[in-house]
């Protein structure tokens, strides 16, 4: 894999819509192609070299080849490796809003903080956020049902709002707290909440798994306790509390079963 | 000798009246009397004679921070530079003008490549959020006054929002199917506050602040037949049980909501689940649900965005060959706190009374031209602010009621001598854009 760093140079006035940051994009350019890439700041169309300055090898023929660093303050450009299918991004700091939006593969690595929109309508691939992330993670693009739906979105740190909003699959998982609507709408998928969780987990839901490590403020009126189960998550063993609904939703039903979202609580 | 002008339609609120009847001087020019608009309405017609604080010419701020009357070339001759200039303008408003003029807004929008949003971003906008997401079963007010006989009002107040709601469509008339009026129908308010609507209601269920989404989700799984705790959201379970059954009995049902549900906590989720508990009810009766919109055109601004642009608010057209859409992102209040422009002009409508203060500060502190026939907050921390024709008043045109039927304003009186309408206006900005863009 070939290794291209690319440094923030000159901070943008206002946002940097940064779409051009991925594997897909850089492979088989040389570094004056990649410099040459369109960006854009509100109506403005500017080349990625006039932000950035572009060092390192060669990069690698194709996507899955590539490897990107990106340096500098990132916190006012978008889009950093959305839509990008294989290969690796590294964001040493953090970065703004929809980084990894509908990714399909390769690896997302920010070292920093994310901020909302980011890993929106995912597919496939790992994305890893070490430091905090906004609001509508893994959740779906507005008026779309499809939420993430494949990949697994780490975030270390804590989540804000309307995470995996219509999620239909992949995993989601935050190691600190996350802050209300979890899993609204989900029709698939697992999120996997490692500190507490504010309210309304799980509203509308149809089908998919919430885990809850920590604290839950209120639990919706439409789940009900079935049993306490003992269940092996992300590498933890532990008794679980197993809460079934939103019975307020509809449900289809598979070899003669409702099938039921499933929310389970940490003993 | 006077003359009276009636069916004239009341350009406040969302309700938009069309029943006023206004007397006006023998000369056109003042008017005398309003009859029948709620006291709100009437002050709209009436305070446009009383002669003070109307501004009938541009004016420009110093750097003293006193203001200079200008003319109206220079004031469109400023729009226009700062619109070339400007990486991103936000053009936010809209709600209080004809779709008219929005229509030769937008094209000036389309040509600078703005950000274009109305007031529904911070009203209804989550309203709109849940309908793209579930979609919506709706009707007109006509068929509520004519045929329903259950009405729920969610976290709104149309006692002082609406003032003429009630009378016009929600309780009180009688229409074809609903004889008796006010007897023949229930009336349920949920609200966390005993409001005025309150006391004209059979039911009054009062819930904690902002355990709306609960509430309704609750209202849901007892619809379909499943158990709740005792206790949800402060409202005891017999009540929510006892409430469906009303709602399941009637015959044509309607849900009334306002700001209670799309700025509490979790704003368009609980629009969203009250939707999805109007399809429910549809299980068991005819049940729709109908937002109160607020401004008397922030729909028509929906409207005449959506047949546009495809989005009904917080369009992006900075890349003028697509507009792009996305609510916390390109949303007024967002792209100002981020402060991610550097241009604002803000049209019929008023962001320093409305909006958070770390946003009204930044927009203090880029290039601003506020257009408004008013002083309001907002003149008074723009760069310039232009003084137009009252629409609705002095201006005919099209506004679209709170349930998507568009109405014909009329026009009553004369704008004072030479003052511009923002038809006029926009068009003469978009010459003059034309000019400094040429082709780009």
């Amino acid at each position: 894999m070939k290794t291209v760093t690319i440094t923030m140079k000159n901070v943008p006035d206002l946002y940097l819509e940064g779409d051009m940051i991925t594997p897909d994009q850089f492979a088989g350019k040389t570094n004056e192609e990649i410099a040459a890439l369109r960006t854009y700041e509100g109506r403005e169309t500017y080349c990625l070299g006039d932000n950035f300055e572009i060092s390192g090898d060669a990069v690698g023929a194709t996507p899955a080849e590539t490897k990107i660093i990106v340096k500098g303050d990132c916190t006012k450009v978008k889009y950093i490796g959305m839509n990008m299918t294989a290969g690796e991004v590294v964001v040493e700091g953090s970065c703004d809003m929809y980084t990894g939006g509908w990714m399909k593969g390769g690896k997302l690595h920010v070292k920093g903080n994310v901020d909302s929109f980011s890993g929106l309508g995912m597919e496939g691939g790992e994305f890893t956020v070490d430091g905090n992330a906004g609001n509508f993670i893994g959740a779906s693009y507005r008026g779309d049902w499809r939420g993430m739906q494949g990949g697994v979105l780490r975030v270390k740190g804590n989540v804000g709002s309307d995470i995996g909003t219509f999620m239909n699959g992949g995993t989601l998982i935050v190691e600190g707290n996350a802050d209300v609507h979890i899993g609204t709408h989900a029709e698939g998928g697992t999120i996997i909440i490692k500190g507490n969780a504010n309210r309304r987990i799980g509203g509308q839901m149809v089908k998919g798994t919430i885990y809850v490590y920590g604290d839950i403020t209120y639990m919706m009126p439409g789940f009900q306790y079935t049993k306490d189960v003992e269940l092996e998550v992300d590498g933890d063993k532990a008794v679980f509390a197993e809460y079934i609904g939103d019975l307020g939703e509809r449900h289809s039903k598979s070899k003669g079963q409702v099938v039921y979202g499933k929310i389970y609580r940490k003993k | 000798m006077t003359k009276v002008v009636t069916d004239v339609v009341c350009p406040f609120c969302g309700t938009l009246c069309d029943d006023l009847a206004i007397t006006v001087s023998d000369d056109g020019k003042q008017i005398i009397d309003c009859q029948n608009a709620c006291a709100i309405g009437a002050e709209k017609f009436l305070h446009t004679s009383a002669g003070h604080g109307r501004i009938t010419r541009p004016r420009k701020r110093q750097p003293d921070g006193s203001y200079k009357e200008i003319t109206y070339d220079e004031a469109i001759e400023y729009t226009a530079q700062m619109l070339a200039k400007a990486k991103k303008t936000l053009w936010y408003g809209w709600a209080s003008t004809s779709c008219e003029a929005m229509a030769v807004g937008h094209k000036v929008a389309e040509k600078a490549g703005t950000m274009v949003d109305n007031c529904a971003t911070v009203c209804h906008g989550s309203s709109l959020l849940a309908i793209q997401d579930v979609g919506v079963p709706s009707c007109t007010l006509g068929e509520v006054k004519n045929r329903a006989d259950r009405v729920v009002f969610w976290g709104c107040n149309p006692a002082h929002a609406h003032p003429r709601h009630m009378s016009r469509y929600s309780i009180f008339p009688r229409g074809f199917f609903t004889t008796k009026g006010h007897k023949g129908r229930k009336i349920i308010v949920v609200d966390c506050r005993y409001t005025d609507t309150a006391k004209c209601a059979d039911e009054f269920i009062q819930i904690d602040q902002s355990y709306d989404y609960e509430v309704l989700d609750a209202f849901r799984t007892v619809a379909r037949g499943h158990d709740i705790p005792d206790v949800v959201g402060g409202v005891p379970k017999e009540k929510i049980i006892k409430a469906v059954e009303t709602l399941k009995e009637g015959r044509f049902g309607v849900i009334f909501f306002g700001m209670g549900l799309t700025h509490t906590l979790g704003r368009n989720h609980n629009i969203d689940i009250a939707i999805n508990l109007t399809r429910d009810l549809n299980d068991f009766t005819k049940f729709s649900i109908v937002a109160m919109r607020g401004h008397w055109n922030v729909t028509g601004s929906g409207q005449v965005l959506s047949w546009q642009y495809g989005f009904p608010y917080c369009v992006d057209l900075t890349r003028r060959t697509h507009a792009r859409y996305q609510p916390g992102d390109t949303s007024s209040v967002d792209l100002l706190r981020r402060k991610e422009v550097d241009a604002c002009i803000c049209i019929a409508s008023d962001i320093g009374a409305h909006f958070p203060i770390e946003a009204t500060r930044h927009m203090a502190q880029i290039p601003s031209v506020c257009i408004d026939p008013h002083i309001n907050l907002t003149t008074e921390i723009s760069d310039v602010h232009i003084p137009v024709a009252l629409v609705g008043v002095e201006v005919a045109g099209c506004a679209y009621r709170m349930d998507n039927v568009p109405m014909a304003c009329r026009k009553v009186v004369d704008p004072p001598e030479g003052m511009l309408t923002d038809e006029e206006l926009l068009e003469k900005v978009y010459v003059r854009l034309c000019e400094i863009m040429g082709d780009s």
